[in-house]
């Protein structure tokens, strides 16, 4: 079985995140390549073939360049799979490479099944299994589900790429996360506001909590996105990695991409309404209740400690 | 400018989920339905470029069983012109390439300026249906937008890349964007918006009369995960489920002092 993996390369840095493709080509015991877009004089450590575009010539983010130099590889390597991370780089060329080649794709794939593949559906509810109709396919694999196993070592064997053409979508630029004063990545003590708050003014609860564990406040996206917390309180994959000695959700469901932030935390408490909430399975413990009731009851028993 | 925004209808995921009889799908019966949230931001950036364009046409979009009307109701009550509802009973057994590959065939003709679609849905989260259907009729797409702009034809937007920095994207329309979460604030439909959304046009055409586009993808199997099992759980808001709290974070963790 043949993979080709597709590289991420960003603001002139290859992303670690590249290395997870390598892992689940190891774990689906399959002959890789690599795909990249990036500085030809900053290889990856691969031992494989890499097949490289230089950055400076076709642009970081370029669809249509990337989509035209990722089918010569394709066309030179005849991958059984094309394998993507499931981000903002793989789910935008995913889809396009998949179309080009009539092949099926698969989203966010988290685990194997005997030739089919496991996905999350609801939010990480539920998981589906799907088998893609024929015997090659592109996959995106979710972020973090396929961890590389020690130090990503070896020299790769270049096969460069090049495109001449023009640029549909122009990227003009990067703007930086906005980072005020907060660093979560430092706390060891984390009390997040999830949308079981209900409304801004309960936000007053998960402060009092945090107040008297000496914690820090965190929150989840559509706390965020709805403007009751700023974004350098935000928690997960679009916001801030955390891994606090204590961790305590409260009101949050555990989208994936909120996990992806704070999954390394010591100990997590998650406290929820909903039993089956997906932060269930990271707590520790999970205090099925409601929030607004139990997190005063708590707050005033610790600070009676 | 004439605009399309395309939406699904998702169960409330706050629902206990049951799986169907046939054993790849959820149970359609018991759940709470609603606009899938990243469609809302869909709808509120194609309802803010038609208010701003003046003149066109904004037209929702949404493939999906009788109930999906709903869901362009609620649209048309946040500004849509007209609807049309792409009537498929069996849409949850559909793979996106056959979605996309419907609304292409609805869209074609239409010659849309610009096409806005969620990211992804809350209960497949495939990402794939926006630029599928991109690809099908030829035009440019930038995904994953949380900021849009347009002047005289060309758009200028922000991508949302891993750990909050933004990518500033320009594509000349026409085009298609796939919209995040927290792209705006979508409106709330007024009680005298939902009475008029009652009257605008929706045109249903059954899938079953557009040209067929075959499945790449089967699906074997929808299940609940495994749970990670050593979690404890204490159920109520009371006193002594906060005392045990306290006791186990005593005695796990190094942190309480």
């Amino acid at each position: 079985m043949k993979v080709l993996l597709v590289g991420e390369y960003r603001d002139g840095k290859i992303l670690p995140s590249t290395y997870e493709t390598v892992a689940f080509a190891r774990k689906l015991g399959a002959a890789a390549a690599l795909f990249l877009v990036a500085d030809p004089s900053d290889l990856p450590r691969f031992a494989g073939k890499l097949y490289l575009a230089a950055a400076q010539q076709c642009g970081e983010y370029n669809p249509e360049g990337h989509l035209a130099l990722l089918l010569q590889a394709v066309q030179a390597e005849e991958p059984d799979f094309i394998v993507f991370l499931h981000s903002a780089y793989g789910w935008d060329l995913a889809p396009r490479l998949a179309l080009a080649l009539d092949l099926p794709q698969i989203s966010e794939v988290v685990a194997l099944a005997e030739g089919a593949f496991v996905v999350p559906a609801c939010n990480g509810k539920l998981r589906r299994t799907l088998r893609p109709l024929g015997q090659r396919a592109v996959l995106t694999l979710q972020s973090g589900a396929f961890n590389a196993d020690g130090e990503p070592a070896g020299t790769p064997q270049v096969a460069p790429l090049t495109w001449a053409g023009s640029a549909v979508v122009e990227l003009v630029g990067y703007e930086a996360a906005s980072r005020g004063a907060v660093d979560l990545s430092r706390a060891e003590i984390i009390v997040s506001a999830g949308r079981g708050i209900g409304k801004p003014e309960n936000l007053a609860l998960i402060e009092g909590l945090a107040t008297v564990l000496g914690g820090e406040v965190g929150a989840s996206r559509p706390v965020v996105d709805a403007g009751w917390a700023p974004h350098e309180r935000q928690v997960g994959s679009t916001g801030q990695t955390v891994a606090p000695k204590l961790y305590i959700a409260c009101g949050i469901s555990g989208a994936v991409q909120h996990l992806a932030g704070m999954k390394k935390s010591g100990f997590v408490v998650a406290i929820n309404t909903d039993g089956d909430a997906p932060i269930g399975e990271v707590a520790d413990v999970l205090v099925v209740a409601d929030l607004k009731q139990f997190v005063p009851l708590l707050t005033g028993k610790l600070g009676g400690v | 400018m004439k605009i399309l925004v395309c939406i699904k209808q998702v169960p409330d995921l706050e629902s206990r989920f049951k799986i169907a009889a046939s054993g790849t799908w959820y149970a359609a019966e018991d759940l709470a339905w609603r606009l899938n949230e990243y469609d809302e931001y869909a709808v509120e950036e194609a309802v803010r470029l038609r208010e701003a364009s003046g003149e066109g046409e904004l037209v929702v979009l949404s493939l999906g069983p009788e109930r999906a009307g709903e869901a362009i109701r609620k649209a048309l009550a946040m500004g849509a012109d007209r609807g049309v509802h792409l009537l498929d009973p069996l849409s949850h057994d559909k793979d996106p390439r056959q979605i996309a590959g419907a609304i292409a065939e609805y869209a074609r003709g239409e010659k849309f300026d610009v096409i806005f679609t969620g990211l992804q849905s809350q209960d497949r989260g495939s990402a794939q249906v926006g630029l599928l259907l991109a690809g099908l009729l030829a035009l440019p797409a930038v995904t994953t937008i949380v900021a849009f702009s347009h002047e005289a034809g060309l758009v200028t937007v922000r991508r949302e890349l891993e750990g909050g920095a933004r990518a500033v994207v320009k594509v000349r329309l026409p085009a298609l964007f796939t919209c995040q979460l927290g792209l705006n604030t979508p409106r709330y439909p007024t009680l005298p918006n939902i009475m008029k959304a009652k009257k605008k046009e929706v045109r249903t055409i059954a899938v079953t009369d557009l040209p067929q586009v075959a499945a790449l993808v089967r699906t074997e199997k929808l299940a609940f995960p495994d749970k990670r099992g050593a979690g404890v759980v204490l159920e109520g808001a009371t006193s002594e489920v906060a005392d045990r709290l306290i006791a186990i974070l005593k005695e796990k963790t190094t942190v309480l002092k």
